[in-house]
């Protein structure tokens, strides 16, 4: 199933439009929050997972974010870890949300799954060793 | 039964059986009690977690002129010189006085073992002996005399779970803790640690001859905050923090991988040091011991969001449950996160095994037992000497 990660911009007056209202009944999309920073008059910013529709079902909510004045890239955010220096602790995991980082039996090494990540930084600061860090 | 010297030979002749304390529980559970005992000498433990209570002395040599160095800085970070003219020790958590936590003595001490110089700054009074009263200079390793870790609180029998109750996000020495009892975080080794094997301290005591940072080291007196009066279970075996060790070994025979600088944010400047400890299997009492698994091993959950000395507690856990990823607490599911790490507890674990194994390693039976019994003293606040 295809899946799609977004941030989108948008100006100050459409930070009262209900956005997402439309995307799951006008278009039949699934959408997770990933993060959120929304202050009435205020440029707003929303980073939003789109799934459970086809990928045009998917281009046509885009499209529609696009048509309402909405600035939509790709998240092309990534958290980076410097494996290498890594001491397999498991401190990062404590604060990830969404299991991108786990550690477990049998071998008690950390693991860092991508597509899992939503890149909301709690792990940033969390790492004892200061070796993961947010790359644009 | 067998004694040191019995052990210590076969060591050298190459022919102890060694097995780490993970090894030694299938061991067990396959051959029996008796038929191990018989079998094996020595049973390797280890722990790679941070320990705050650590630091090093450091003797720089003399300057010409010299100088009787009253205040000292390594890279920015404030070492304590109230010691003879050219000493100094340099504690693992001191913040750097330009970088705040992002840096500290625990940085520095990481940066010596890693073949880096340091940036000495020293000043002074100045004495008819010692007339030079600034010193400006770069040091490493091989240009200073002594170099050794001297860890006051190391190897903690056991330790708590932390977990917050409160609204807020809490910054910890045991990490972040999320609100609403949103995590869980544990920092032990388990079955593997040292003083979780040999729970009356009958073979760790002072100058057993330990792994210690990747060199050789030595436990050199009780750790401070030694508490081995503690709530034990049936097993012997503490159910909170409870016994420590005071830890001695050359900086210079050190190695970067078993000694890293760690910060904890909001909380401050720590460091992973890495221990390795065997246990003789003297009888079939040790074996009992050092066969214990992490079913068998309990800890307490601690509310930290309470910040006073005595925290509320929400009971016992096992590391096997803590293991497993979550814990219960009041009917819900929280997910747990270790903070020491136990894939380099079993590098050292091996490594140490390895040592002994080849005949490199021979053990030291104590000079000294540690106290069985004693409390940590709380500190009041007095108005005046006498009350």
């Amino acid at each position: 199933m295809p899946k799609r990660k977004v941030v989108l911009t948008f100006p100050d007056k459409l930070t009262e439009k209900p956005l997402t209202y439309h995307l799951v009944k006008d278009y039949n999309l699934a959408i997770n929050i990933l993060k959120a920073k929304i202050v009435p008059g205020e440029e707003g910013k929303l980073v939003l997972e789109l799934f459970n529709g086809s990928e045009e079902s998917i281009l046509a909510g885009i499209n529609y974010l696009k048509d309402q004045g909405i600035h939509v890239e790709p998240l092309s955010q990534e958290i980076v870890l410097e494996e290498t220096a890594c001491i397999n602790c498991g401190s990062c995991t404590a604060v990830c949300p969404s299991q991108a980082l786990t550690i477990k039996a049998p071998d008690w090494k950390l693991n860092f799954d991508k597509e899992q990540c939503i890149v909301c930084e709690m792990c940033v600061n969390a790492c004892p060793m200061r070796i993961i860090k947010v790359s644009f | 039964m067998k004694t040191y010297a019995e052990i210590n030979e076969k060591i050298k002749q190459g022919k102890a059986v060694v097995v780490t304390a993970e090894e030694i529980i299938e061991l067990v559970k396959d051959q029996g009690y008796e038929k191990t005992a018989a079998k094996v000498d020595v049973v390797t433990t280890a722990t790679f977690g941070p320990m705050c209570s650590s630091g090093a002395f450091l003797n720089f040599g003399h300057s010409d002129p010299p100088i009787r160095m009253g205040k000292v800085w390594l890279n920015e970070v404030m070492a304590y010189a109230g010691v003879a003219a050219v000493d100094a020790y340099i504690g693992a958590t001191e913040p750097s006085e330009t970088q705040g936590l992002k840096y500290g003595g625990a940085h520095v001490i990481e940066d010596l073992v890693a073949g880096k110089r340091v940036h000495l700054k020293a000043n002074s009074y100045g004495t008819d002996c010692y007339p030079c009263r600034e010193i400006d200079t770069w040091i490493g390793l091989e240009d200073i005399n002594q170099a050794y870790l001297f860890n006051p609180r190391n190897a903690y029998q056991n330790y708590p779970v932390a977990v917050n109750s409160s609204e807020h996000t809490i910054y910890t020495y045991m990490g972040t803790l999320l609100p609403h009892l949103g995590n869980a975080t544990y920092s032990n080794a388990g079955e593997l640690s040292p003083l979780l094997n040999d729970p009356y301290y009958r073979t760790i005591g002072i100058g057993t001859k330990i792994f210690l940072g990747g060199g050789v080291g030595y436990v050199a007196w009780q750790g401070t905050q030694h508490h081995p009066s503690q709530n034990r279970a049936d097993n012997g075996v503490p159910l909170s923090t409870a016994g420590t060790l005071a830890l001695i070994g050359d900086l210079k025979q050190m190695k970067q991988e078993f000694l890293r600088a760690a910060i904890f944010e909001r909380y401050g400047v720590s460091m992973y040091v890495g221990v390795g400890v065997p246990i003789p299997i003297l009888d079939e009492e040790m074996l009992h011991y050092t066969a214990v698994s992490n079913h068998e091993l309990k800890t307490t959950i601690v509310d930290y969001s309470v910040p006073k000395r005595v925290k509320p507690n929400y009971g016992q856990v096992s590391y096997a449950e803590l293991r497993s990823g979550s814990i219960e607490i009041n009917g819900k599911k929280i997910p747990t996160a270790p903070l020491s790490s136990l894939a380099k507890a079993r590098q050292i674990a091996e490594i140490l095994k390895e040592w002994i194994t080849k005949g490199e390693f021979t053990l030291t039976e104590p000079v000294e037992s540690l106290p069985l019994q004693s409390k940590p003293q709380s500190l009041e606040i007095r108005e005046k000497e006498r009350e």
